[in-house]
């Protein structure tokens, strides 16, 4: 009994001591970000371009870039991914075929993302000349969250109670009226999460933006989805390995990171509070 | 039973793969009766009756053999509408199911998905069909709450109410009070005796009490084969088969 309890008490310390572990790398990284980061935020820092060979000036055309290939990551993604699982999960018959499919998704999940990035310069600024554009780049980042959605959607579909299927069924509904009147409602909180987290993910990603799109400097806005962009996680990723004073732009790329991260942030948050407001209409 | 039936199965057998669930099912269901079907767990009751709405096909791998006639049309006949069929078989569930919408969207399900646009004729029928659940006076006032919300026995009824909505001609029930407390169970019961008056009713039970009170007619069914079939208080007083006799006198089950 004693030795039960010191087994007990000693289980809970590993485990809160790997847990709390977690907690505080998580915590130095934001809080170094955040002072180092805080003292470059201003006004014109987010509404400039860059200046003297990115030395001065602000990120404008950075945050303008990531947010509008974010959106063409989303707005392929999305319906897309979605679509599938609905497929996967309430249409198709479970058999060798799916479980093929399932498994080409795992694999796609675990692909790196500079893989990635070479398959969308093949496919997208080649074959379909797309050239490196946000266009190309949005699909790449696309392609990327794709099997995220899928996994995430699906799994948000399996969590539908089989009453409510065969309750719509049993009133002469269609397969997809039921889907759409009683399977999607319930299982939208759970999709919308997994897309934005997915998306908020993609938002942060180099590799595959690198052939596609990206661009070192530019100094002014893109003027349409086919042009180069400036992107926030690249711009960083300049500034703090490749830029020819490092030393002298460090508070910049600092700035850029804390701006990402917000970002980020902002977007996961979101997706926590959709999913705790349609919970607490369709759950009890 | 020179009546014409409003359901009748021949030669009906079901298997789910190679496991054969039903063997040699042929019984006759007559129009505003209400029919039980009693069995021990695992006689194949609740399968039968998901054979009446075809909802045994969401089930990948089952296969059925035989007849179901409808009003003399056999539903399993190719092309056959099952969405026409399930709309003329309404199904209530053991586990009470409402969906999660308010009462009203509950109620109206049916009839938005039949393509009802007339937003009068909705609402109208909504309170009928709650009115003849009795459900009407609980829940005039708040129409537009939870389903979630109601008790268990008011969820049921609402279940109820959502099948007649679109009118059914046939009801099928599959053990629809073994998760309600004996109040409940006792509004479903005399619900249940009032509706046979418009709708045939098909009723699986394990509570023989209860196929005894609601019933004019009992099926007893054991691994798969219906053994009885015949007006409740013979079936219940006077079995033709030993096995049913001890079915009831409760020395198996």
């Amino acid at each position: 009994m004693k030795q039960g309890r010191l087994q007990q008490y000693l289980g809970f310390a590993i485990l809160g001591a790997c847990a709390l572990f977690v907690v505080i790398i998580l915590f130095v990284i934001l809080y170094d970000i955040a002072v180092q980061g805080a003292g470059t935020i201003s006004w014109s820092f987010l509404s400039e371009p860059p200046r003297a060979g990115m030395t001065e000036g602000g990120i404008l055309p950075a945050i303008i870039g990531t947010f509008f290939v974010t959106i063409i990551t989303a707005a392929f993604s999305v319906p897309l991914g979605v679509g599938a699982a609905i497929y996967l999960s309430e249409y198709a018959v479970e058999g060798r075929l799916t479980r093929w499919i399932r498994a080409s998704i795992r694999n796609l999940a675990g692909v790196p993302s500079i893989v990635y990035g070479l398959f969308g310069v093949a496919l997208f600024v080649r074959a379909m000349s797309l050239g490196t554009s946000m266009v190309s780049a949005g699909l790449t980042l696309g392609l990327l969250t794709l099997p995220w959605i899928i996994t995430t959607a699906e799994e948000a579909f399996q969590t539908v109670p089989k009453s409510y299927r065969e309750g719509s069924l049993a009133l002469g509904a269609t397969t997809w009226q039921t889907i759409w009147r009683n399977v999607l409602p319930y299982a939208f909180p759970g999709i919308l999460t997994g897309a934005i987290l997915g998306i908020s993910r993609a938002a942060g990603e180099t590799a595959p933006i690198l052939f596609t799109g990206v661009a070192f400097f530019l100094p002014q806005l893109p003027g349409s989805l086919m042009d180069q962009f400036m992107a926030l996680p690249y711009h960083l990723y300049i500034m703090s390995t490749q830029h020819h004073a490092i030393e002298e732009v460090r508070p910049l790329a600092y700035g850029t990171a804390l701006v990402l991260i917000v970002l980020v942030f902002f977007l996961n948050l979101t997706a926590i509070i959709i999913r705790y407001r349609l919970r607490k209409k369709y759950q009890r | 039973m020179s009546l014409p039936a409003k359901v009748e199965t021949k030669n009906l057998n079901m298997f789910y793969g190679d496991n054969q669930v039903l063997h040699d099912i042929n019984i006759k269901i007559l129009p505003n009766k209400v029919t039980a079907l009693i069995g021990p767990s695992g006689c194949g009751k609740s399968t039968l009756l998901r054979c009446f709405n075809r909802l045994n096909e969401l089930i990948v791998g089952t296969r059925v053999e035989g007849e179901i006639l409808l009003d003399n049309k056999n539903i399993y006949e190719n092309g056959m509408d099952v969405v026409d069929i399930r709309r003329k078989v309404g199904l209530i569930f053991q586990k009470p199911n409402p969906f999660p919408k308010s009462i009203y969207d509950n109620v109206a399900f049916g009839l938005k998905i039949n393509g009802t646009k007339d937003r009068k004729q909705i609402s109208e029928t909504v309170e009928k069909s709650l009115a003849d659940t009795g459900l009407w006076e609980e829940v005039k006032d708040r129409l537009n709450t939870s389903a979630l919300d109601l008790s268990g026995g008011q969820q049921q009824r609402l279940c109820i109410a959502r099948a007649l909505a679109i009118e059914p001609e046939v009801i099928l029930m599959d053990e629809p009070t073994s998760a309600l407390d004996p109040a409940a169970t006792f509004k479903v019961e005399e619900l249940v005796s009032q509706l046979k008056k418009k709708y045939t009713i098909i009723i699986v039970t394990h509570n023989m009490q209860q196929a005894g009170r609601v019933s004019d007619y009992t099926g007893f069914l054991y691994l798969g084969k219906l053994v009885e079939f015949g007006r409740t208080n013979e079936v219940f007083t006077r079995p033709k088969e030993k096995l049913t006799e001890n079915y009831i006198s409760g020395r198996f089950g």
